[in-house]
C-alpha cells in the first residue's frame, strides 16, 4: 500500500504573529510543519505499521510531498525522520501559490504516484483555508473523508472506516481506495487508527511521534526529488488575492463596578447586552 | 509557550538541518516529558528512572558513537543535545553526559569487541546504566593520586578502594572503576552485582537533587580477565572521558542560562512594580543585557568547540577554556534571573533558584573552575601551577 502525506510548513502557532507595512512580517519566522500535517503523517505511518512490534509492513511506502522554497526542505526532511520513505518537494514561492495551484500540482503528482490514500491535514494552521483535501477529491472524483477523528483500514485494505466527529455525535464513513482523508487532532490518540496488523490492545502514546535520532540520520541518505511546477504542466496561477492584513483591535481594558445594580446598568445601556 | 532559544547572533544559521532537527526534536521532548515533573522529582531528591526508556527510544545516549545501536551524530549535535537536556535540568544532563561520555565512550574506544557487543547495544537503548568511579574521597581535583588498586588473581584482577560522589552509582548496572594496576590507572568494566561491590546514595545534596549520587565501596571485588580496558593505560583513559563529557557540559550550561534568562525576561515584563513593568527599568536591563551577551559569548565558544571537534583540532585547553567560562557565566545567570525573580525566585514554582543550586555542582565537577584555571594558565605560560 502506498500513501501520499502533502505537508505545508507555516510560521510556528506558538509565536505571535507580527504585521508590519500591511503585510504579515516573516523575517525570522520559525517554521515548522503544519501541526494538522503531521498528524497525517503519523495517521500514515501507524496505519502501514506494526506499532508494538515498531515494524514497517511488507510493501509499504510513504510518501510526503510539499510545494514551497528550498527552505521548505527542512520539514520534509522532518517528515522523514519520523519515517516517511521518500520526499517531493515542488519548488514555487509561497506567494506564487494558492489552494488551486497547489491542488493543480497534487492532482499530477498523483497521477505519477498512484497511491492508494491521501492523507492531508484538516487544514493548515497559518490561512486556516480548510480547502485542499477538498477540491482534491473533486478534481480527481475520489471518495473522501474529512475531519477524521479515527480511521480503520480493512484486512484486504480496499477501504477506510472513518470516524469523524460531528455535532451529534460520531459519524462513521466508509470509502474505498484510492481515496482522499483529512485528518483531525484526535487521530493521534492512543487507540485512533487500526489496521488489522497493530495488535488492538496496543496504545500509541498520545500525539504524534517523535523523530529517533538514528531516524534523523537515517533521513539523510532517503531520496528528495526537486520538481518546478512547469515539470508537471501546472500553468494555473493564484485566484485569490490578498487585500490587506490587520491585527485584531486591541481588547479594550476591563472596568471593575462597584455593585450588581451597576453592573446591570452598564450592560443594559453601554454593553447593550441584555 | 514552547521554549524558543536565545538566538542574537543567528548562530542557527550555522548549524545544519540535521543538527537543527536534533535540537528541536530534543527541545520538544525536554518540553513534554521533563519539564512538566522535574520539580518536583528535584524536592524529593529522586531520578525520574522512567525517563530512560525515552532516551533509549530517541537514541540520545552515545548519540554520536557511531555502531552497536547508537545514531552516531555529529558532535555538534551531542552538544545540542547536552544543551536542550540542561535546558531541563542539570542532573538529567549529568546522566546522559555519564552514561555517553564517560562510560560508552570509553568502552567504544578502549574496550575489547566482547565488550562493546555486551554493553553498548544495552546502553544505548536504555536498557542497561553505568557509572563512572574515578573520584576518591581524599582524591578530587587530584585523581592520579588514587588508592583503589587492582592486583592480579589467578583467573583475573582484584579490586580494593573507595570511589565518591560516583553519578548513577546506585542504579548502574555497570561501574567503569579507575584503579591502579602495578601503579599504573587502569580502567575496569565491573557489573554491579559482583560480590563485594556496594553503592550507598550520598544525601542531603541541595544542587543536583534530580540525579543519584553515590559512594561505592570495593572489597575484593573479583573480577575477570575480561575486566579491564584493554585499550588505555595511565590518566590518558579517565582524562579522555572528560574531555568528551567537558565538551558536552559547555553546551549544557548554556541551555541552564537560557532557561533562566528565559524565565527572568518574562518575568521582569510581567511583573509591574512602581509606575512599569520592571523590565523597563535600566538596573534590570542591565542584568538582562548582561545575560544576552554572556549567553551568545558561551553560544560561539560551544559552536566553535563542536567544528573544533569535529576537524579533529580540539585540544585540552580549549575544552577547559569553554567549560570554566560556559559554566560560570551560568552560574552568574541563574544567580541573576533569581535575583530578578524577587522572592517567586526562591521558590519551586519557578526554575532558576533550581539552575542556581544545580549549577553550584557543575562549577566543580568535571575539573573545578579553578583546576581549569590552572590548565589554561599552564597552556598559556609553559609554566603549571600545581603539581602534576
Ligand atoms: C554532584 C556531583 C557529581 C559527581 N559525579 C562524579 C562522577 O560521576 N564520577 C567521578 O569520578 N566524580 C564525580 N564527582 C566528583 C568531582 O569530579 C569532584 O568533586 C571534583 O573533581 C573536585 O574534587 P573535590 O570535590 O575533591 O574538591 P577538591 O579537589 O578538594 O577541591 C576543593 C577546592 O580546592 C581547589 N583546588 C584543588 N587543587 C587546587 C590547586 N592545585 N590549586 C588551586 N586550587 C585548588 C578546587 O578548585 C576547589 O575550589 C561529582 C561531584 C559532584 C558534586
Amino acid at each position: 500500500m502506498k500513501i501520499l502525506v502533502p505537508i505545508k510548513r507555516v510560521p510556528d502557532p506558538a509565536l505571535k504573529t507580527k504585521v508590519k507595512d500591511g503585510a504579515i512580517d516573516l523575517t525570522g519566522a520559525n517554521w515548522v510543519v503544519n501541526p494538522f500535517d503531521e498528524y497525517a503523517v503519523e495517521t500514515a505511518l501507524r496505519l502501514l505499521e506494526n506499532g508494538e512490534a515498531g515494524a514497517r509492513v511488507a510493501g509499504a511506502e510513504i510518501v510526503v510531498v510539499t510545494i514551497g522554497p528550498e527552505d521548505a526542505a527542512q520539514q520534509l526532511r522532518s517528515a522523514l525522520a519520523t519515517g516517511a520513505d521518500r520526499a517531493i518537494r515542488v519548488d514555487a514561492e509561497d506567494k506564487a501559490l494558492d489552494a488551486g495551484v497547489v491542488v493543480a500540482a497534487l492532482v499530477q503528482i498523483i497521477a505519477a504516484e498512484k497511491p492508494d490514500l491521501v492523507i492531508l491535514g484538516k487544514q493548515a494552521v497559518d490561512g486556516d483555508a480548510n480547502q485542499v483535501g477538498q477540491m482534491l477529491a473533486g478534481k480527481l472524483g475520489w471518495a473522501q473523508a474529512t475531519f477524521a477523528a479515527s480511521v480503520e483500514l480493512a484486512a484486504d485494505q480496499k477501504s477506510v472506516l472513518v470516524g469523524r466527529e460531528v455535532d451529534a455525535g460520531v459519524e462513521y464513513k466508509r470509502i474505498g481506495t484510492p481515496g482522499i482523508l483529512t485528518v483531525d487532532l484526535r487521530i493521534v490518540s492512543p487507540h485512533s487508527v487500526k489496521n488489522n496488523v497493530t495488535p488492538a490492545t496496543f496504545a500509541y502514546p498520545d500525539g504524534p511521534r517523535y523523530a529517533s535520532l538514528k531516524g534523523i540520520m537515517a533521513a539523510k541518505k532517503k531520496p528528495m526529488d526537486v520538481k518546478k511546477l512547469s515539470d508537471y504542466g501546472v500553468t494555473t496561477t493564484p485566484v485569490t488575492r490578498e487585500v490587506g492584513i490587520e491585527l485584531p483591535a486591541a481588547r479594550a481594558a476591563g472596568q471593575i463596578v462597584a455593585d450588581i445594580p451597576t453592573l446591570v446598568k452598564k450592560l443594559a445601556d453601554e454593553a447593550k447586552a441584555i | 509557550m514552547a521554549f524558543r532559544g536565545l538566538d542574537y547572533y543567528g548562530i542557527d544559521e550555522l548549524l545544519t538541518d540535521e543538527e537543527r532537527l536534533v535540537r528541536d526534536t530534543v527541545r520538544d521532548f525536554v518540553d513534554r516529558a521533563i519539564l512538566p515533573g522535574i520539580g518536583k522529582h528535584w524536592s524529593a531528591g529522586t531520578f525520574p528512572m522512567e525517563l530512560v526508556a525515552h532516551f533509549g527510544e530517541l537514541g540520545l545516549l552515545g548519540s554520536s558513537l557511531t555502531g552497536y545501536g547508537c545514531a552516531g551524530t555529529s558532535p555538534t549535535a551531542y552538544g545540542l543535545i547536552c544543551q536542550e537536556l540542561e535546558r531541563g535540568d542539570s542532573g538529567i544532563r549529568s546522566f546522559a553526559s555519564v552514561q555517553s561520555s564517560l562510560v560508552m565512550f570509553p568502552i567504544h574506544a578502549f574496550g575489547s569487541e566482547e565488550q562493546k557487543e555486551r554493553w553498548l547495544p544495552a546502553m544505548a537503548a536504555g536498557k542497561a546504566i553505568g557509572c563512572f568511579g574515578l573520584t576518591e574521597p581524599d582524591f578530587g581535583s587530584n585523581p592520579n593520586g588514587m588508592l583503589t588498586s587492582a592486583v592480579r588473581t589467578a583467573d583475573g584482577y582484584r579490586l580494593n578502594g573507595t570511589k565518591r560522589w560516583i553519578t548513577n552509582g546506585n542504579i548502574a548496572q555497570v561501574a567503569l572503576v579507575w584503579a591502579k594496576l602495578d601503579g599504573v590507572v587502569r580502567g575496569f568494566l565491573v557489573p554491579t552485582e559482583t560480590p563485594g561491590f556496594t553503592a550507598r546514595t550520598i544525601d542531603g545534596k541541595w544542587s543536583l537533587r534530580a540525579s543519584v549520587t553515590s559512594e561505592l565501596h570495593l572489597e575484593d571485588v573479583n573480577v575477570g580477565e575480561d575486566a579491564i580496558l584493554p585499550g588505555v593505560s595511565g590518566m590518558r583513559g579517565p582524562l579522555s572521558c572528560l574531555s568528551q563529557a567537558r565538551f558536552g557540559i559547555c553546551y549544557g550550561a548554556v541551555g541552564a542560562a537560557m532557561a533562566c534568562y528565559d524565565e527572568a525576561l518574562s518575568y521582569a515584563k510581567d511583573r509591574v512594580q512602581f509606575s512599569r513593568p520592571i523590565a523597563g527599568y535600566q538596573l534590570v536591563q542591565r542584568k538582562l543585557v548582561d545575560m544576552v551577551s554572556e549567553i551568545t559569548k558561551a553560544q560561539l565558544l560551544a559552536f566553535r568547540l563542536g567544528r573544533l571537534k569535529e576537524s579533529g583540532k580540539l585540544t585540552a585547553g580549549q575544552i577547559s577554556l569553554a567549560k570554566r567560562n560556559n559554566v560560570s557565566i551560568a552560574r552568574d545567570i541563574a544567580r541573576d534571573a533569581r535575583d530578578i525573580l524577587g522572592a517567586n525566585g526562591v521558590t519551586d514554582d519557578y526554575q532558576c533558584g533550581r539552575h542556581m543550586l544545580n549549577l553550584e555542582s557543575v562549577y566543580t565537577y568535571e575539573g573545578t573552575h579553578d583546576i581549569h584555571t590552572l590548565v589554561v594558565g599552564q597552556d598559556v605560560t609553559g609554566l603549571a601551577a600545581f603539581d602534576r
